[in-house]
């Protein structure tokens, strides 16, 4: 089943579009990876896909009230914020919100998608910790289980391993291969290609604004595309665990 | 829970001592029935007409500058923001300061709070097409910024004019802030449009707590930030322009409360809504008991005994939290 069509989309800084026409759809089961330079586009086409920019073109996402729109996907941008002083437990409990009526709290259920979240981050341990005193990678551990608490169809994150220790980034990929596999899917923006390409189902690409690749990850990720669209010359290295990219310099 | 009821007796502790202290000493019992209107007619006249209007207004001024404090801090996910931040309380200020100096106040009981909300309005519509209804919380500090020096200049202006000195001292007077010498009638005025402000300020609690993790994250979790931040600027400017109007400006209030509660509230924005309205009503209470208690021959106003209790509080705050501020 898909979770997100978007046909068309287009968002403008000023005149200068920064998605240009795009079109993609993601179905249930689907670990779908966002790669491309900086300045590519990923942050303004997650966002509009989500209409939480203005946009031409359509998304099923953003075509839905708010608050539908918050129970069918999670966002996780990439600014991470925590304003005030908060105990983890807390911050993830955040993510029930869209489904607590005003004033009510958090029913049985809800303690229930808060305690898997923690344990999905291994962050059971940190339960009481006031989350502003952790370091940034708990902190973006912590932010990543508030939107697992939301328990949606679909996760859209916004370089969400940027700042992680190998171990974390790992582990936080495998969660998202875990939630593909469980019938949910995930949209993800990362800069790590070899960690795209292990863990991700399929590949889209953008470069200034236009989808140039969409695909199964061996077929997208290719030496001609890692030197047009991010100016480097690489090589991929097969491995048993899938292909190593493996950068050699930068083409000028 | 244990907050709600420790601050439920604390208010209701300040607000009875507040009905109880005073120049003339009234026993409990008595003034539990003159309250009512019973007993020695001198007594009714003191607690119905002096004391309670006195008090009453202290919690509601003291409810409406905390709630408000810990909305504008929760919806700028700004420790350092108050409610005066957006000009509300400089403008109602000077709607008064005008009323007093063209002695318009004097020719009724309530024209100078109703100049003083005319004012507070106008200053909400001027914020509005400022910032405009969709603007960023920084275009609505800076329009703020802009509407409270000028409304500081036009009220250093109304002194600057004073027809005489005696109008000048009762300008600066009025301005220092004090719930002495309230009627009942401005109870009546204040309290409806208070009451409007509280309600549309303690809806936020939901919005403010999605706030927490940024506007990008609360907007994707169903949060309108355009409704919360119009709810936001009505409810202040409700709540904060109808206590200036009938208290003059109370600072501090707003800024040391959510500060002061926010600990014990575990950081949620939602529970210090509520706690900093309590936290609020009982230190303006207690401040006006202060003011009563410490030199009550020469008249001490309740602002200036606020910042007096206020700024110390404020700086041992920043002194015991400096390191997780660092």
């Amino acid at each position: 089943m898909t979770l997100l069509s978007v046909h068309n989309l287009t968002v403008r800084r000023g005149e200068c579009p920064v998605v240009d026409n795009a079109s993609f759809s993601i179905a249930q089961g689907e670990c779908v990876g966002l790669i491309g330079p900086n300045g590519a586009g990923k942050t303004s086409l997650l966002r509009g896909a989500l209409g939480l920019l203005p946009h031409g073109g359509r998304s099923t996402l953003s075509d839905l009230p708010a608050r539908d729109r918050a129970a069918q996907a999670a966002w996780l941008p990439q600014t991470r914020e925590i304003a005030w002083p908060m105990s983890v437990e807390r911050v993830v409990a955040l993510g029930r919100l869209p489904y607590l009526a005003r004033g009510a709290s958090l029913g049985t259920e809800d303690e229930k998608a808060v305690n898997a979240a923690m344990s999905r981050m291994g962050l059971t341990n940190f339960r009481t910790r006031i989350a502003t005193q952790l370091s940034g990678g708990e902190q973006a551990r912590v932010l990543i289980a508030r939107t697992l608490a939301q328990e949606t169809p679909l996760l859209l994150a916004d370089e969400p391993i940027a700042g992680l220790d190998p171990a974390a980034q790992i582990a936080t990929l495998e969660v998202f291969q875990t939630l593909a596999q469980e019938g949910r899917a995930v949209f993800t923006s990362l800069h790590d290609l070899s960690l795209a390409a292990r863990y991700c189902t399929r590949l889209v690409v953008i470069h200034q604004g236009r989808i140039v690749a969409d695909g199964p990850c061996d077929d997208v990720l290719t030496e001609d595309m890692l030197a047009d669209v991010f100016r480097l010359r690489a090589t991929i290295v097969p491995t048993p665990t899938g292909p190593l990219v493996q950068a050699m310099g930068v083409l000028t | 829970m244990k907050l709600f009821i420790a601050l439920m007796v604390l208010t209701a502790a300040m607000f009875l001592a507040s009905l109880f202290v005073g120049y003339a000493a009234i026993s409990f019992p008595r003034g539990i029935a003159a309250l009512f209107g019973q007993g020695n007619p001198l007594y009714v006249t003191i607690m119905q007409e002096i004391r309670l209007p006195r008090t009453l207004l202290a919690a509601m001024v003291g409810l409406s500058l905390g709630l408000a404090g810990a909305a504008m801090q929760g919806f700028l996910r700004n420790p350092l923001a108050e409610p005066g931040l957006i000009g509300v309380s400089g403008s109602a200020a000077l709607g008064a300061v005008i009323a007093l100096q063209t002695g318009f106040a004097s020719l009724y009981l309530l024209a100078l709070p109703v100049t003083a909300l005319a004012f507070a309005a106008l200053s909400v519509g001027l914020i509005l097409i400022l910032a405009g209804p969709r603007g960023s919380s920084l275009t609505l500090i800076l329009a703020g910024i802009a509407i409270s020096a000028f409304a500081a200049a036009l009220t250093s202006l109304a002194l600057n004019l004073s027809p005489n000195p005696y109008a000048a001292s009762e300008i600066m007077f009025w301005m220092m802030g004090s719930v002495a010498n309230r009627a009942m009638t401005h109870v009546w005025l204040a309290l409806p449009i208070m009451a409007l402000g509280w309600a549309a300020l303690a809806g936020l609690g939901r919005g403010l707590d999605a706030l927490t993790l940024g506007e990008d994250a609360a907007e994707a979790m169903g949060i309108s930030l355009s409704r919360l931040r119009l709810q936001l600027l009505f409810g202040t400017a409700a709540a904060v322009g109808a206590a200036t109007a009938v208290a003059g400006a109370v600072g501090f209030v707003g800024l040391v409360v959510p500060h002061l509660l926010r600990r014990f509230a575990q950081g949620r924005p939602s529970t210090l809504l509520w706690a900093s309205a309590l936290g609020g009503a009982a230190m303006v209470l207690a401040a006006d008991l202060v003011t009563r208690l410490v030199l009550p021959e020469r008249d001490l106003k309740l602002g200036v005994v606020m910042a007096l209790i206020g700024a110390p509080l404020f700086l041992h705050l920043i002194y015991k939290t400096r390191r997780e501020i660092a």
